[in-house]
């Protein structure tokens, strides 16, 4: 069966005697590197230059906020449970009177910590999340001396209303239809949620 | 005779410069060099083209913590890196940058001192550098630092008698003269001596290779067998020396392969040039020009060693001590013989 068509027989013959004196090998590999010389370089400059990712890179989460800027997380605790590297640590917290604009469910996180350096960016935590509250974005982690500092908190994770983070690029047209799904629609506005008890 | 002390001086210094400058821009042309051959792009953060990363580099080895090991000779420890680099830059005092220029009827060379025995001078002066690295490899007082000192000093020692008779069969041909200066300038009709020593050259190139330790032949310090060669225990600046020393070494042993193989500041058509452009003999215009012709041949050679660098993989020791006794030496011996007949047929030689 033949796999490839780069098969080689091996051979033990004798080097002749040009073959031996190396020098013609020797030029053509110092022919090979010259013309190296005049290829095109691959290389990106990487602050200046940036590759472009792909629209499903999966880099550093983030906590999104609704439209209101109320937090969507409600501390559930569902993202922890699939996270196979378990990065990801919380505590909750109840909502008191006149946070309403802070957060959007009666439950919500008070800390939420995620290790960047037991992460494995699979996504989990996403796909698990009921209230579309955590995504991946397409921001790369940065770099760090301690590993304290890669202890992720909410300062670091939720979006400020000012900078909000685009994660529509992740949304695959398979995941918007998932979304869809009548049972899993938990996506209204908190608002309308109320308006609609009262009618 | 003040003026004569001036302008040694003046020459020493500028000697000195320019090969402390080509030793630190060669780092520099190093790493540019393997770059563009690896399809990189090589430093380029520093400056323009990462053109500040030799000074760079030279403040960050300042800078550094000197350690010197409590079990070492400390003399002999400080003292080698020392005796490298002034051996490699004690190789330079020979080199006949350009013609002579002659200026109120005085005659000034481009060269700090024309030695009548000059290519002894030179061997003499290249073997003493293998002092700086055995004492350094020895006065460390580690196992692994002295095996590189010796493999390099073995090195060194197998491949100079090769040179040596290659040098001598050049000498035959240049008519006998030892002067570096009288060499290059009998090269001026126009002939370099690389057309009567093809073979000789390419003996002397691989030995000068081997002598300055650069690859294939950098089995001083080759990391994976030895940690680091004979500066294991070296840092910061004395490290640096080291290093510096062999880029120096680099830089001599180049101009010497241009001056000696090459025709030194000679070019072809010179005098056609010159006549153009209705220079007299001895015009210090002449001088500056065959400095660039000379300067350029040697940038070319160090470009070479660079290029070898980063081609061939590194030698292993018995394959090095095999090339050197079993393949250069007899080769230089045929060379030699060669020379001498086709000089007798030349003319040169007579019985």
């Amino acid at each position: 069966m033949q796999l490839t068509n780069r098969k080689v027989v091996v051979s033990n013959k004798e080097q002749s005697f040009v073959e031996k004196m190396y020098f013609p090998a020797i030029i053509n590999g110092m022919i090979i590197t010259f013309s190296h010389l005049f290829k095109k370089r691959p290389t990106i400059m990487y602050p200046e230059q940036k590759r472009e990712f792909a629209p499903i890179y999966r880099g550093q989460h983030v906590l999104k906020r609704d439209e209101n800027g109320a937090e969507r997380c409600t501390s559930c605790g569902m993202c922890a449970v699939a996270c196979p590297a378990e990065a990801i640590t919380m505590e909750s917290g109840e909502r008191k009177k006149g946070e309403e604009g802070l957060y959007r469910e009666e439950k919500y996180a008070k800390t939420y910590e995620i290790n960047m350096l037991r992460c494995i960016f699979c996504g989990l935590c996403e796909e698990a999340c009921p209230k579309e509250a955590i995504f991946l974005t397409d921001r790369i982690v940065s770099s760090d001396f301690e590993r304290d500092g890669f202890i992720y908190g909410k300062d670091k994770l939720v979006e400020k209303m000012d900078q909000r983070i685009d994660v529509s690029k992740r949304q695959t047209p398979e995941v918007l239809a998932f979304k869809k799904i009548p049972g899993l629609k938990h996506n209204e506005l908190h608002t309308e949620k109320l308006n609609k008890g009262k009618h | 005779m003040l003026e004569f002390i001036i302008y040694k001086s003046l020459i020493c210094v500028a000697v000195f410069a320019v090969s402390l400058g080509i030793a630190a821009y060669s780092t520099w042309w190093e790493r540019k060099f393997a770059g563009l051959l690896q399809d990189r792009w090589g430093p380029s953060r520093a400056g323009v083209w990462g053109l500040l990363q030799p000074l760079a580099d030279g403040g960050k080895m300042l800078f550094k913590e000197e350690i010197i090991p409590n079990v070492s000779n400390k003399f002999l420890f400080v003292l080698a890196p020392g005796l490298f680099i002034v051996t490699a830059i004690m190789a330079g005092v020979l080199i006949p940058w350009g013609a002579p220029a002659i200026m109120n009827g005085t005659t000034y060379a481009m060269q700090i001192s024309d030695i009548n025995v000059g290519v002894i001078f030179l061997l003499g002066v290249t073997s003493i550098g293998v002092y700086g690295i055995m004492i350094g490899g020895w006065s460390s007082n580690n196992k692994y630092s002295l095996l590189g000192a010796i493999r390099s000093s073995a090195q060194m020692i197998s491949y100079e008698l090769a040179m040596g008779i290659a040098l001598i069969a050049l000498i035959i041909t240049s008519g006998g003269t030892l002067s570096f200066a009288e060499i290059v300038a009998k090269q001026d009709a126009g002939v370099a001596n690389i057309v009567w020593q093809p073979l000789g050259f390419l003996i002397f190139f691989v030995c000068a290779l081997a002598e300055t330790n650069r690859a294939p032949f950098d089995l001083a310090e080759c990391e994976t067998e030895l940690v680091g060669g004979y500066h294991t225990e070296y840092s910061a600046f004395k490290l640096g020396l080291f290093l510096f020393a062999e880029y120096i070494n680099m830089f001599v042993s180049s101009a010497v392969m241009a001056g000696f193989y090459f025709g030194g500041y000679n070019f072809p058509f010179a005098h056609e040039l010159y006549n153009a452009l209705g220079l007299q003999e001895g015009s210090w215009i002449i001088s500056l020009i065959g400095f660039g012709a000379y300067f350029t041949k040697t940038l070319i050679f160090i470009s070479v060693f660079m290029w070898i660098r980063w081609t061939i993989p590194r030698f292993r020791y018995d394959q090095l001590m095999n090339l050197g006794w079993k393949s250069l030496l007899p080769l230089s011996l045929l060379n030699l013989a060669l020379t001498v007949v086709v000089e007798y047929f030349r003319g040169n030689i007579k019985f």
